[in-house]
């Protein structure tokens, strides 16, 4: 703040209170909706203020059995399990190709990097069919691999590691040969305790990835065993006309958004990290 | 402990870049070597090659009696220390000194003991514990060197150690490290572009420039007898004055001597000029500059007929002042002639 | 595309290291991709029993389909339109957050933490906001006479798809304006206040253009998400409709390949996807060169 203008600091508390209203506003909705009971909601006339209903709503949400939708607690599994083999998955594989791309002369290694490059520039939607096709052909439909390991193979999280990895000084990798460090030992050694916060900034943004994916395990799974939490809680959602149950919708779609949100909030830094570092 | 022998080695780049021409140097058991010359010249290349970070690609190299050409540098036995310290970050102190024991499989108490003896010789004892960011550049260099302390190496490597700390501290740690070496006894090979640390911490000096070799010998002989016009220039500070035959014969025809055939170009050093009268090539100029260093006075002349300006040292204070004529001599027996052409000395 | 001064000599290693991205990418990404183009020349017959190789058809005929080019503007406006909204909006509140040194802060974990809510349930948020029977807006315009129905009106429909994609991608590009916000220098801001430039002039003349590389690589990601993302945004509201109304580029490869399973003509949609998305990355990486600057 350069000069003084009592004004300019109102108007701009003022921007950010609107600002934060709007970006609030649908979730503080949702929020409200999920403490209410069933008639409330059933006219445009909605409540502002939360209701008591809030845990007969989870409760319902948890327990209730839908035809052709699994349990919730089961999507949500199926979920976390998506996020996590994702997260730690892409996590692995994009850090030792990153370590042989910097650390290693070999003679496809070039082609090697383009290769992993080209990802960048198929996102799944633009193969979706062939891709599909080729995960039907490798009987990987309804299952945790399936639903995985199609995803784990792009090339941010080995951008990052590498461009990491080239700011890492020359001497030290030469100081460990000197003391008798090969390869592995470097990386196991030296590399890896110094890529922690890396790594702890992807896991951050990567699980919020696996979580929110949609696309994907719609194509992927046909047995309701197997449906994540996002295509579970839009199939509730969309029951539609035939009188919805806002109520515990809501509930679900409450829960469904909090695991990722609140690593967001308590993780912030970590959070922007990831997210800056992956775009440089 | 063992003597390092490189024959014939030569290293070429992609692209045919030669970055080393062929050479021979013996390093003698015990030894400590310095590799100086201006940047590009190759000393690092060089060194990095008797580690085992560059490749060879013709010749040999040996430590000891071991030819190890194709040795991976933690087989050779060697310890380096680095410019920047390539301390590891992460690691404490003690944790630095022992990684390199630890991988060879050394027992337990040997590496306790080791690194509380290198730590008690560098006095880094009470930062054991610490990590290298909680540590001045002086006390990171100190660990850095107890790293390779530790490892009882067959021959040290230094690269440019000192060139990233103050002249205060630079000047405390060449003492040290001389100390360090003579007590241990290690061959070492330590590279610096700075000659006053090589002429102060050699046994003995090679000079290189373009990838060779330009002489080796000790300190003092390459003072006194520099083998040509580039360790001539190179070695000295204030660095010698070189100055054409021809423009000389034209100023002070009558007080040049005869010097041998294919002398064009004569040496004298800045403090063996006589100012007044005397025996020898006698000139006459005007003082553009003084820079009074507080135990000497470096005068810059400026001679009519010639291009180079001529440093003078006089011992206190200057005789004369900025602007004033001064008369000086250019004694014979002082003198060091050389060959334009090969740049060689010439007797 | 260099490796570091000095490499370890292992020949066999990295091949094993690189190994499993590439296998990976190999069978999921290129092959498919591979495939998608080798259909799009291919037209199957009505069983699915044989295939025949039909050169550029699909191609010229999606060009010729009034519902393809629909679509090509419909995505075009669905773009703009979220771009230019949700970039707008996350610049004004990434410039006040700026002025603020604690509140700051506060502000900021308020306004970041929607990145996480997934473009479905964003979708789902938004949908039941604007539900016609239920939801709370249409309340809301009711007294301002306007009957919202976007399940019946295709202009309804998209402006509910845009609202939901916008207000989901704000924190994204809020957190990347601040921090391009907070990399301009003090010194420049207080020169400028010295040479007479209140505020607002300042910020036009010398904050502004100084954000370009910032707010050109936003505009590229933007695009991109709007592009691709989006598809559980769509999903979750309209799924295409109503009568093809939201029925944007993505959503139609899904539709007419997956569902509507015309594998050829899907096909040549998703490789026109896909030279977008080529030449989107060729434009950041060239433009927006620090990734490729080592």
């Amino acid at each position: 703040m350069v000069e003084n203008r009592p004004w300019l600091t109102f108007l701009t508390h003022f921007v950010l209170i609107c600002g934060v209203v709007i970006v609030v506003f649908p979730v503080y909705i949702a929020l409200i909706a999920s403490t209410h009971g069933p008639t409330a909601l059933s006219s445009g006339m909605m409540p502002l203020l939360p209701g008591a209903e809030l845990w007969n709503n989870v409760v319902q949400v948890l327990t209730e059995q839908r035809r052709g939708v699994a349990p919730f607690w089961l999507m949500a599994w199926n979920s976390l399990w998506m996020a996590i083999i994702i997260t730690v998955g892409k996590i692995a594989i994009s850090i030792i190709s990153a370590y042989a791309i910097v650390y290693f002369r070999f003679p496809l290694r070039v082609l090697a990097f383009w290769m992993i490059f080209i990802t960048l520039m198929l996102p799944v939607e633009v193969r979706i069919i062939p891709t599909f096709a080729v995960v039907a052909n490798l009987s990987m439909l309804n299952s945790y691999l399936g639903l995985t390991i199609p995803l784990i193979a792009s090339a941010t999280a080995t951008f990052l590691f590498r461009q990491f990895f080239m700011t890492i000084p020359d001497e030290l990798m030469e100081a460990a040969r000197v003391d008798g460090a090969g390869p592995i030992k470097f990386f196991r050694d030296i590399l890896l305790p110094l890529s922690r916060t890396n790594i702890a900034a992807l896991c951050v943004i990567l699980f919020i990835y696996g979580w929110m994916q949609y696309l994907w395990p719609l194509l992927v799974t046909t047995d309701p065993k197997y449906y994540t939490l996002m295509m579970g809680v839009k199939r509730m959602a969309a029951v539609s006309d035939a009188d919805p149950q806002w109520n515990t919708i809501m509930a679900a779609v409450v829960m469904a958004m909090l695991p990722p949100v609140l690593i967001v909030i308590f993780m912030q830094r970590l959070f922007v990290k990831g997210l800056v570092e992956t775009e440089k | 402990m063992a003597s390092i022998d490189l024959k014939g080695v030569r290293k070429v780049y992609q692209g045919n870049v030669t970055a080393i021409h062929a050479l021979d140097l013996s390093i003698a058991d015990g030894e400590l070597v310095v590799l100086v010359g201006p940047s590009g010249c190759g000393k690092s290349t060089l060194l990095r090659m008797i580690a085992g970070l560059e490749t060879i690609t013709d010749g040999t190299i040996s430590i000891g009696d071991d030819v190890v050409n194709k040795k991976e540098p933690a087989e050779r036995d060697i310890a380096m220390v680095f410019q920047n310290y390539a301390l590891y970050p992460h690691m404490s102190v003690r944790q630095n000194l022992e990684y390199g024991l630890k991988n060879r499989g050394t027992p337990r108490d040997e590496i306790d003991r080791r690194v509380n003896e290198a730590a008690r010789i560098l006095e880094i004892t009470p930062f054991l514990d610490r990590k290298p960011r909680q540590l001045s550049g002086g006390q990171r260099q100190r660990v850095a060197m107890g790293r390779a302390i530790v490892r009882q190496p067959k021959a040290f490597l230094f690269d440019e150690p000192l060139s990233n700390l103050d002249a205060k501290l630079r000047g405390q740690m060449r003492i040290e490290i001389r100390r360090l070496q003579r007590s241990l006894k290690t061959t070492s090979v330590y590279v610096t572009h700075d000659q006053l640390e090589a002429m102060t911490l050699a046994d003995r000096l090679v000079v290189m420039n373009g990838g060779r070799i330009e002489q080796v010998g000790k300190p003092i002989e390459l003072y006194d007898k520099p083998a040509s016009l580039f360790v001539a220039g190179f070695i000295g500070s204030p660095p010698m004055n070189l100055l054409p035959i021809a423009a000389l014969q034209a100023i002070a025809g009558g007080t040049m001597p005869s010097l041998p055939t294919g002398t064009d170009i004569v040496g004298i050093r800045p403090d063996q000029v006589v100012v007044g009268s005397g025996e020898g090539i006698a000139l006459s100029g005007t003082v553009e500059l003084i820079e009074p260093v507080g135990g000497e006075s470096h005068l810059y002349v400026r001679v009519e007929g010639l291009d180079q300006t001529l440093i003078l040292v006089q011992q206190g204070r200057a005789s004369v002042g900025e602007a004033d004529q001064i008369d000086f001599v250019l004694p014979l027996a002082a003198l060091h002639g050389f060959n334009k052409e090969s740049g060689l000395r010439v007797d | 595309m260099d490796t570091k001064r000095t490499v370890f000599p292992s020949q066999g290693l990295p091949y094993l290291l690189v190994a499993p991205q590439l296998i990976i990418t190999i069978i999921f990404f290129i092959w498919p991709a591979g495939q998608a183009v080798k259909s799009s020349f291919e037209r199957e017959d009505p069983f699915g029993l044989s295939t025949s190789f039909v050169g550029l058809q699909h191609y010229l005929r999606l060009f010729q389909e009034p519902a393809y080019l629909a679509s090509v503007g419909r995505t075009a406006l669905f773009a703009l339109a979220v771009t230019l909204i949700s970039m707008g909006l996350a610049l004004v509140l990434a410039t006040a957050v700026n002025r603020l040194i604690r509140a700051g802060t506060t502000y900021s974990t308020m306004l970041l933490w929607p990145y996480a809510v997934s473009p479905v349930v964003a979708g789902i948020l938004w949908w039941f906001i604007f539900n016609s029977s239920t939801g709370i807006l249409p309340y809301m315009l009711e007294f301002f006479g306007m009957r919202w129905d976007h399940q019946l009106n295709g202009a309804h429909a998209m402006i509910l798809i845009i609202i939901a994609a916008s207000w989901k991608q704000i924190s994204y590009n809020f957190l990347f304006f601040l921090a391009g916000l907070q990399s301009v220098p003090q010194s420049l801001n207080e020169a400028a206040a010295i040479d007479g430039a209140g505020p607002f002039k300042r910020f036009w003349t010398i904050v502004f253009p100084l954000l370009s590389p910032t707010t050109f690589f936003l505009m590229i990601v933007n695009l991109n998400y709007t592009m691709f993302d989006t598809f559980g945004v769509i999903d979750a509201t309209t799924a295409g409709g109503p009568n093809q109304a939201t029925n944007t580029l993505v959503y139609k490869v899904y539709t007419d390949g997956y569902i509507g399973l015309n594998l050829g003509s899907s096909s040549a949609q998703s490789v026109i996807l896909m030279l977008f998305v080529i030449v989107l990355t060729v434009i950041q990486f060239r433009y927006v060169e620090r990734r490729v600057q080592y």
